[in-house]
């Protein structure tokens, strides 16, 4: 089996959930990767405190596309002042797969874009320390 | 264009240029062209770095759009210049220094006779987009108003579009656009009408696009626009890298290009521009070098070319890209725009036996450069790059500083393989291999 391209890695990127648009919605935001134009969306729906629903949309890459994908599963149930705290490593750790530093930004997209949604904050996401 | 031959130091490659027309087909080629190879074969061992090995794996360099590998002949000459010539230029009386002014104005004497320019209009600057700037402030700024227009392409890189931006932002001018047809051309008929409105100030076009390969007509895009009164400038940074190219045929106000794609060193560009337009300009960086005198309250500017080079060249890298032209000047321009039209005709011809591989740009390789981008069904471009790395295949992926032109193919990025001397069909035989990988990897074949 591929290292990098694992079984549920594709299955993500070739089948992403919850992915397209949402309307109406409480939160959005897009953003894009400057290093290769891959672009991403979110819209977000909030009920009491919490991420009812959400819809990630774009373009970019098979890491970057999965790891919006495997995202999205987590944070759907998330209080949504939970987010702004969640690590660069969340994401890292959820696609379970090493992330080489030229492809680290493609991992993050998602998060920096939910980032953004729920905080106006949208910078890339760091790790603690 | 001139040969500078009658210049060269002792830089002329080692490696061996002969025509021969070697017609064998490397195992796993599918040599269906009919035009003999290219004759420049085996200039691999001038390119140190082509040397290294990743993971066991020759190197395949395929991003030479992006930046060249240097040919030892270049690296020797500036490591030599670096050793036993180094000295500021233009004012010392010692014979150190009118060793190191003669190796920097020698290499610019050179380089401008290759490229069909004077010294005196061959400016040195550090990159194609440095010497972009200095047009569009130098001159932008004393020519362009409120309600004039400065006209591109769809298929320029970011360095020519910002910088004129920028220049309309400031000026109240206004941008228009010439768009490029299916098949990534562009229409002389739409730069006819758009000129004949009459407010365009300045038509600032690529001569070989860094995406769709293009070969832009450019010496009749320069003479329609001054026909329309209008300036014109090319961006040379591709085609100067690989192909003949006269700057007084061409004939435009200002000609300009990037050394390190010319198998030079990063660090310096030129513009060539046409005399009485750069005499009439105001200088664009100030300071030291490009003044003839200065007073408290004014200075004086130095003759051309001096007058735009302000502060300390890069001196050594000068010497280095006239090391890089001398090399290429031996092979001969001609035969590189050959190599490169035959590594373009097979790349075109292998890519198309992908499945569901779409290719960008002109399909006739008479009708580009050497840089052909492509997009996968299926798979992202930066997956493609990814899979080709683990080959030691070295591709770009990504929007390749032409966002517009992205817009306009309608996708977000591609995959581009671009060649120069050092490549050879075998090159292109690896990436395919590597395509076919990719497929696997994604289920797809
Ligand atoms: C067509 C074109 N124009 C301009 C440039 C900019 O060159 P540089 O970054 O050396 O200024 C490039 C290279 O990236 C290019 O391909």
């Amino acid at each position: 089996m591929d290292e990098l391209y694992r079984d549920y890695i594709l299955d993500h990127y070739k089948s992403p959930r919850n992915f397209g648009e949402l309307d109406p919605h409480d939160l959005e935001w897009h953003d894009h990767n400057p290093l290769c134009g891959d672009e991403l969306g979110v819209h977000v729906q909030v009920t009491d405190g919490r991420i009812a629903d959400l819809r990630f949309h774009g373009q970019g890459c098979a890491i970057s596309q999965a790891a919006a994908s495997i995202a999205s599963e987590e944070l759907i149930g998330m209080e949504v002042e939970d987010v702004h705290q969640l690590p660069a490593q969340w994401v890292v750790d959820l696609l379970g797969i090493g992330i080489s530093p030229t492809r680290r930004k493609c991992a993050l997209l998602s998060l920096k874009v939910m980032r953004g949604a729920t905080t106006g904050d949208g910078s890339w996401p760091e790790d603690p320390g | 264009m001139s040969a500078s031959g009658a210049f060269a130091t002792g830089v002329t490659p080692d490696a061996p240029a002969q025509p021969e027309h070697v017609e064998d087909t490397p195992p796993g080629a599918v040599d269906g062209l009919d035009t003999p190879r290219s004759p420049l074969r085996g200039l691999r061992g001038d390119f140190p770095t082509l040397a290294r090995v990743q993971d066991g794996r020759p190197l395949t360099y395929l991003d030479s759009a992006a930046t060249a590998q240097k040919p030892v002949a270049v690296i020797e000459e500036m490591n030599d210049f670096l050793r036993h010539s180094n000295a500021s230029v233009h004012r010392g009386v010692y014979a150190l220094a009118q060793e190191s002014t003669e190796r920097f104005e020698g290499a610019r004497e050179r380089i401008a006779a290759a490229y069909g320019g004077e010294p005196a209009t061959t400016i040195f600057t550090h990159n194609a987009t440095e010497a972009i700037n200095l047009v569009a402030y130098a001159w932008g700024r004393e020519n362009v108003g409120p309600g004039d227009e400065v006209l591109l392409t769809d298929m320029e890189h970011h360095s020519n579009i910002v910088p004129w931006q920028l220049l309309c932002e400031e000026t109240g001018a206004r941008l228009r656009w010439l768009s490029v047809s299916d098949d990534g051309e562009l229409s002389l008929d739409e730069l006819d009408a758009v000129l004949a409105e009459g407010r365009v100030k300045l038509v600032g076009v690529v001569h070989v696009s860094n995406v769709l390969g293009t070969i832009n007509p450019v010496r009749e895009i320069a003479a329609r626009a001054r026909a329309a009164g209008a300036a014109c400038l090319v961006d040379g940074s591709q085609a100067a890298a690989q192909m003949p190219v006269d700057v007084g045929e061409i004939d435009a106000d200002f000609y300009v290009w990037t050394g390190h794609k010319a198998l030079g060193p990063t660090g310096v560009g030129v513009l060539h521009g046409r005399r009485p337009v750069l005499e009439g300009m105001r200088p664009f960086i100030a300071g030291g070098h490009m003044i003839s005198s200065v007073q408290r309250e004014r200075s004086t500017w130095n003759d051309l070319p001096w007058k735009f080079e302000a502060g300390t060249s890069a001196i050594a890298d000068v010497v280095g890209l006239g090391a890089a032209i001398d090399y290429l000047s031996a092979l001969g321009f001609g035969a590189v725009r050959d190599h490169e039209r035959d590594l373009t005709a097979y790349a075109l011809e292998r890519l198309a036996s992908v499945p569901d591989l779409a290719l960008f740009g002109p399909l006739d390789p008479d009708r580009r450069g050497g840089v052909v981008s492509f997009a996968m069904e299926g798979i992202h471009p930066h997956d493609i790059a990814e899979i080709c790395d683990r080959d030691a295949i070295c591709v770009r992926a990504g929007h390749h500083c032409a966002q517009p032109l992205m817009r306009r193919l309608g996708v977000g990025a591609t995959a581009r393989a671009s060649f120069h001397v050092y490549n050879e069909r075998e090159d292109v035989d690896r990436l395919v291999e590597a395509l076919g990988e990719a497929r696997r990897v994604f289920g797809l074949g």
